[in-house]
């Protein structure tokens, strides 16, 4: 499709002769995505499509209670404190940010009256300034209005590296400003082509100035406010037990008419996701369960009852494998891994190629993750706009036999191949979780038949993700030949998330093994289609260069990706909830009701 | 005896201060750090991280954090949660009474199966009864808590749809609806602990038994015409109480400790789930916390376990 | 034990060697106050055909621990897998037997440690007083205030990669569960001895000894320990189980074999998920597991009874 195209059909859908869906069907048989066709109208100037999920009710409360289950317990109700989804979730129940992704990768108004377009003059051309439009009538629960300086304070508390907010990356690099009680402008350094970062989804709750005011930067732990959150949300707090339980009640004079449809909300964590499962689909006794990781068959077999449905959303999340190209088993300057050395076999691309032909991903997506991911070679997936095309996967040990046997390794007497005394034997690390364990096992089984010998090694999950110096097992020391594991992409645009493979990431002992590119593989073209996609303003170009960066690497056999994740969720049968691959569980929980 | 008291009472606090020294080292050379959840997300610069560390005071070499925490502790001050960031003893203080109910619950429950079960058998060994009792004895140890508990689970939630199986401190209704609503949900974890720690405690109860049953004494207090049922309470029991007592001394701190899988497979807030949480997000002032009380009740029981063997048998000498 | 005024040394708990009567070696009459116990040598030749099994069941059974098949999801017992398969269609009677060998030695050698270390210590600070015994009592109490799991963490971190230097893969894990498996679970078995003994060394079958000029080495394993093992074998025995089970979370922790080695915890573990779809998956590992703790039990018992002449079975 030709961008003169695509511009008459916009003005179409303006006029209203094209719905904003047969736009959307439209642009997609070109394979333009919903998502980015729904940003591509935000950016011309057409209004977003309300809320995914049609709300019935036509009064507020009545409800009854409404019984969410979190096998990992929230333990804080701070926003920018939240380190973990589980109190992402939690904080959203309270707090508001100006706009929420929906499933589709949609930016949908919570706090702001409408989402910033050229159109409505939200956008400046040069992509430098955003103007939000702040709803008006919004209450705190305390009952003081909702003004732009409770936005401006959240920029401020967020930015001071002194509150160490964990939201700080996207306000750190901006300015806001108030033009008026209800607008501010969010200013940026540079022309930034993703702009719906700050005061958008889990980093952008909106905190009252007059609850945290005096506490910003270092004295940010003595806020009340941070156990007893006051927040715009429609369901006000009644009580917490870090770890355990949080319940509160309908918020009477939430901002949105007939919202919200329970009386009451209780949030119970701890456990492990098998009996979350089990709690809402076989004995009801909760209504929704969050992030359900767990063999797909074991859910399947619970829906059988009836009692409860299963839903999965797609979501950028990608589980992958890193094929360690620098040596882990030399020391050089107090760090292995080092960029400074080469892996005896794994530099090799042929071998790598090998192995990428021995990961049966159709069978591991079957027979373990089911719903709960979609078997891809291209690591960004989502918003599929940015999914490359060209690359495909294939299951075949005769194509790998074919391409070590070309390329010398030789079966030994053991079964393994070998070159110049240099064995094909590696060490496979991951985290410890049923279905990674389980995939380890068949990538071993059919690596055997190509006389390649894999160690399993599985680390915890809490050592495997820290960022604890001292430790070796960490995913960012890479002591090992390959490892594998889910990374995450926050928001339906893959710019930060492609950080991790750019040059000036690479993890290594100067940067305490902190460097987001934890493969340590360079390339000096992904680096500059990187640079260049940063400041890229046409959406098509930007996406091609970061396409391009997502390529190189897949096409190098660095990264090996597996399954594109889905986030699983499990409901009580007439429980209508609207669960975003893009944003929390309960980003819109405003809107979910008992049919 | 009083003299002794004060003695171990005095050597006690040098003992508590050394095993502090040594846990504070093993969690603060443990490996993992409090921030695992921000690491994939490319949303939190590295600097965040690096400013927690140090806000935390978890760059700091281990001898000054020791003796940061302990002068701390000393004045009462229990350092934050890193996880919730609110003081160590409120967290603590809300998790103890539901441990004590439930571990406490499944402890007496325990000693009521055990003792009786395990004196009757012993007084008449190899008999049908004793068969059944030690056999379901092993079946209980040999099945790890994880297993018993979603067995029961299995039946009686989800088949049977007698109970629930997430267990919620703070249950809704009020009087005898809170009682009974109470008794439904804590009798799942109550049995599957109460049963695993009896079939333990009633071997142990047999054994002891037997060992003493034979003694000439007890044929002694036999001959002269004692009641079988007064010659197995006074005569019998009490001697074969030591290891008893040793066992029950050991498992007290544990009332306080929590049973962590319980606590997992039920959703029950005790200790337990909470330190474990603390441990896998290395949550070190809680973990270090809860350690420290659970080694105080170590110490203190030990102490009562010794002043008990003195009373139980005579003999045993202190000086 | 208060009251337990003994007659006679003629009539001691357990007579040392210069009471035994002529003409049957003590050994001898063990051996045959055991066999008289019907429970002991049933267990004996249960245990002893699980042993059997394990080691050479391989060769009965050659089928691969690892073959995955996708076709043979979760199926009963047959024919063709008389144990039934797993849910990547593993062929479970392999794997049991396998892992048999894992859980057996592991859960035997740290029932070993365990007891041997619970016995040195319990022993030596039952028998001398004072510093000796404080201190021994604070070690105890620190180890039972340690928390496990950064402990095993700890241990892991440091040690893993040594052992597996040393020891091999397979070798040095096995070495690394069974010290800290043994090395966390002696507590209970010190405390109990230094319990037993205690009591025990008040007695005037000790006294009498002590005037026969029996050094205090020799007043503790010939006079005291024989009497003290009643506690110790019930501990013991529950160690087997504790060790098979702790070995499973161990390997939830990382710390454990790889994760495609098989045992009979793990096994267990893995199968609770489909516990109510595939039980046949749990029932073996579980009745496996349940066989070697009643075996032992009983083989402890008859010990007991026969190394015990007061006892008449």
């Amino acid at each position: 499709m030709k961008d003169q195209d695509l511009g008459h059909l916009i003005a179409r859908v303006k006029e209203g002769a094209l719905s904003r869906r047969s736009f959307i069907r439209k642009a997609a048989a070109v394979g333009l995505a919903a998502p980015f066709a729904n940003q591509l109208l935000a950016f011309n100037g057409v209004a977003m499509a309300k809320a995914n999920l049609p709300y019935k009710p036509t009064k507020a409360g009545g409800g009854g209670p409404l019984k969410m289950l979190l096998w990992q317990a929230p333990t804080l109700l701070n926003p920018h404190f939240a380190s973990g989804t589980k109190d992402q979730i939690a904080s959203r129940i309270f707090y508001e940010p100006l706009a929420g992704w929906d499933k589709e990768g949609n930016l949908f108004p919570q706090l702001a009256a409408e989402i910033p377009s050229k159109a409505n003059g939200g956008l400046s051309a040069d992509g430098k300034e955003v103007i939000w439009k702040i709803k008006p009538g919004v209450k705190w629960h305390d009952g003081k209005p909702l003004t732009a300086d409770d936005a401006v304070f959240t920029w401020e508390y967020a930015a001071d590296p002194a509150t160490a907010a964990y939201t700080t990356g996207a306000y750190k690099d901006i300015k806001v400003e108030k033009v008026d009680d209800l607008t501010i402008k969010v200013i940026f350094k540079e022309p930034t082509p993703f702009w719906a970062d700050a005061f958008v989804g889990v980093a952008g709750m909106i905190i009252p100035k007059h609850h945290f005011g005096e506490y910003k930067g270092t004295k940010s732990r003595d806020a009340p406010a941070n156990l007893k959150p006051v927040g715009t949300g429609a369901y006000k707090f009644a009580d917490f037990k870090p770890g355990d339980i949080l319940t509160a009640e309908r918020n009477t004079e939430y901002h949105v008419a007939n919202h919200p449809h329970f009386d009451t909300l209780e949030v119970k964590g701890g456990g492990d996701a098998v009996s979350a499962a089990r709690a809402v689909l076989q004995t009801g006794e909760y209504d929704y369960a969050w992030n359900l990781q767990v063999e797909d068959e074991v859910l399947k077999r619970m829906e059988t009852g009836g009692r409860g449905k299963i839903s999965a959303v797609v979501s950028g999340d990608i589980e992958f494998i890193i094929l360690n190209t620098t040596d882990p088993w030399t020391e050089v300057d107090g760090e292995r891994s080092s960029i400074k050395t080469k892996h005896p076999t794994l530099s090799d691309p042929k071998v790598r190629e090998a192995l990428n032909l021995l990961i049966d991903r159709d069978s591991v997506q079957k027979f373990i993750y089911g719903r709960g991911g979609i078997a891809t070679a291209s690591f960004v997936n989502q918003p599929a706009k940015f999914k490359s095309t060209k690359l495909k996967y294939e299951f075949n040990i005769d194509k790998a036999n074919k391409i070590l046997d070309d390329a010398g390794y030789k079966k030994g007497s053991d079964g393994i191949r070998e070159k110049d005394g240099k064995k094909l034997k590696y060490v496979f690390q991951t985290s410890i979780n049923a279905p990674r364990q389980k995939t380890q096992q068949i990538i071993k089984q059919a690596c055997q038949r190509a006389g390649i010998d894999l160690e399993l090694k599985s680390v915890t999950a809490s050592v495997f993700f820290s960022s604890d110096v001292a430790n070796p097992d960490t995913y960012t020391k890479l002591y090992v030949d390959m490892e594998m594991y889910t990374t995450t992409q926050p928001q339906p645009d893959p710019e930060r998330f492609l950080n991790q493979f750019v040059s000036w990431e690479v993890a290594s002992k100067e940067n305490k093994w902190l460097g987001r590119n934890v493969s340590r593989y360079t390339d000096k073209d992904a680096d500059e289609a990187y640079k260049a996609a940063q400041k890229e303003l046409d959406p098509d170009k930007r996406a091609a260069l970061l396409i391009k960066v997502n390529e190189i690497f897949c096409e190098a056999h660095v990264i090996l990706p597996l399954l594109s994740r889905t986030r699983v969720a499990a409901s009580v049968t007439n429980l209508m909830h609207d669960h975003s691959g893009w944003d929390v569980d309960t980003w819109n929980l405003a809107a979910w009701y008992r049919s | 005896m009083g003299a002794y008291l004060l003695r171990r009472l005095l050597i006690a606090i040098p003992s508590l201060l050394g095993i502090s020294l040594i846990l504070f080292t093993v969690l603060a050379l443990a490996p993992g750090d409090p921030f695992s959840e921000m690491a994939t997300n490319p949303n939190v610069p590295p600097e965040v991280r690096e400013a927690l560390r140090a806000s935390f005071g978890l760059n700091d070499p281990i001898m000054v954090r020791y003796v940061r925490w302990l002068s701390n502790m000393v004045q009462g001050d229990w350092g934050f949660s890193f996880a919730s960031r609110i003081d160590v003893d409120t967290l603590i203080l809300q998790r103890v009474p539901t441990t004590l109910f439930v571990v406490g619950s499944s402890q007496i429950l325990a000693l009521c199966i055990a003792l009786p079960v395990g004196i009757y058998a012993a007084t008449r060994p190899y008999s049908l009864f004793d068969q059944v009792a030690n056999t379901l004895a092993f079946v209980g140890f040999s099945l790890p808590t994880f297993f018993t508990g979603l067995l029961l689970i299995l039946i009686f939630s989800v088949s049977l749809d007698w109970f629930p199986f997430v267990y919620r401190s703070d249950l809704a209704a009020t009087g005898w609806r809170w009682y009974w609503e109470m008794f439904r949900q804590a009798i799942m974890p109550i049995t599957v602990l109460g049963l695993f720690q009896a079939a333990s405690y009633t071997r142990y109860v047999r054994s002891a038994v037997l060992d003493v049953i034979r003694l000439d004494y007890v044929t002694t207090a036999r001959a002269k015409g004692l009641g079988e049922k007064t010659v197995t309470l006074r005569h019998i029991t009490r001697n074969a109480l030591i290891p008893v007592v040793t066992l029950i001394a050991l498992q007290m701190p544990a009332v306080f400790g929590g049973a962590i899988v319980t606590e997992q497979i039920f959703r029950i807030p005790g200790i337990g789930s909470l330190l474990i949480d603390a441990i896998l997000a290395n949550d070190t002032p809680v973990i270090m916390a809860v350690t420290f009380v659970f080694a105080c009740l170590v110490v203190i029981f030990n102490l009562i376990a010794d002043v008990l063997y003195g009373w139980l048998d005579p003999r045993i000498s202190f000086s | 034990m208060a009251g337990s005024t003994l007659a006679s040394p003629s009539a001691e708990p357990v007579s040392g060697p210069a009471q035994t009567s002529a003409g049957t070696s003590p050994g001898r009459e063990t051996w045959k106050r055991f066999r008289r116990h019907k429970l002991a040598m049933a267990s004996s030749f249960v245990l002893g055909t699980l042993i059997l099994g394990v080691v050479i069941g391989p060769w009965l059974w050659p089928v691969a621990i690892n073959d995955i098949d996708f076709s043979a999801q979760l199926q009963t017992p047959s024919w063709q897998h008389p144990f039934g398969t797993d849910d990547l269609g593993q062929d479970l009677l392999a794997r049991m037997i396998y892992g048999g060998r894992i859980s057996l030695a592991v859960g035997l050698a740290a029932m070993f440690v365990a007891t041997f270390v619970g016995i040195l210590i319990g022993a030596i600070a039952g028998m001398s007083r004072g510093a000796v015994d404080n201190f021994l009592m604070w070690v105890t109490d620190l180890f039972l205030s340690l928390p496990q799991l950064p402990l095993l963490l700890l241990v892991i971190y440091f040690f893993r990669e040594q052992l597996k230097a040393v020891f091999g893969v397979e070798g040095g894990v096995f070495v690394l569960i069974v010290v800290v498996i043994g090395g966390l679970k002696w507590m209970p078995v010190a405390r109990l001895v230094r319990a037993q003994f205690m009591s025990l060394r008040e007695k005037e079958f000790v006294e009498a000894a002590k005037a026969n000029g029996a050094t205090k080495f020799r007043q503790m394993v010939h006079y005291i320990l024989p009497n003290a093992i009643g506690p110790v074998i019930v501990a013991a025995t529950i160690e087997v189980s504790s060790a098979i089970i702790a070995e499973s979370t161990l390997s939830f922790l990382g710390l454990g074999f790889p994760p495609d080695i098989p045992t009979w915890g793990r096994l267990l573990f893995d199968a609770k998920d489909h516990l109510d779809s595939a039980p046949h998956w749990a029932l073996f590992p579980g009745a496996a597991i349940f066989l070697t703790v009643l075996s032992i039990n009983f083989i402890g018992d008859g010990l007991r009874d026969a190394l015990d002449p007061r006892r008449v079975i």
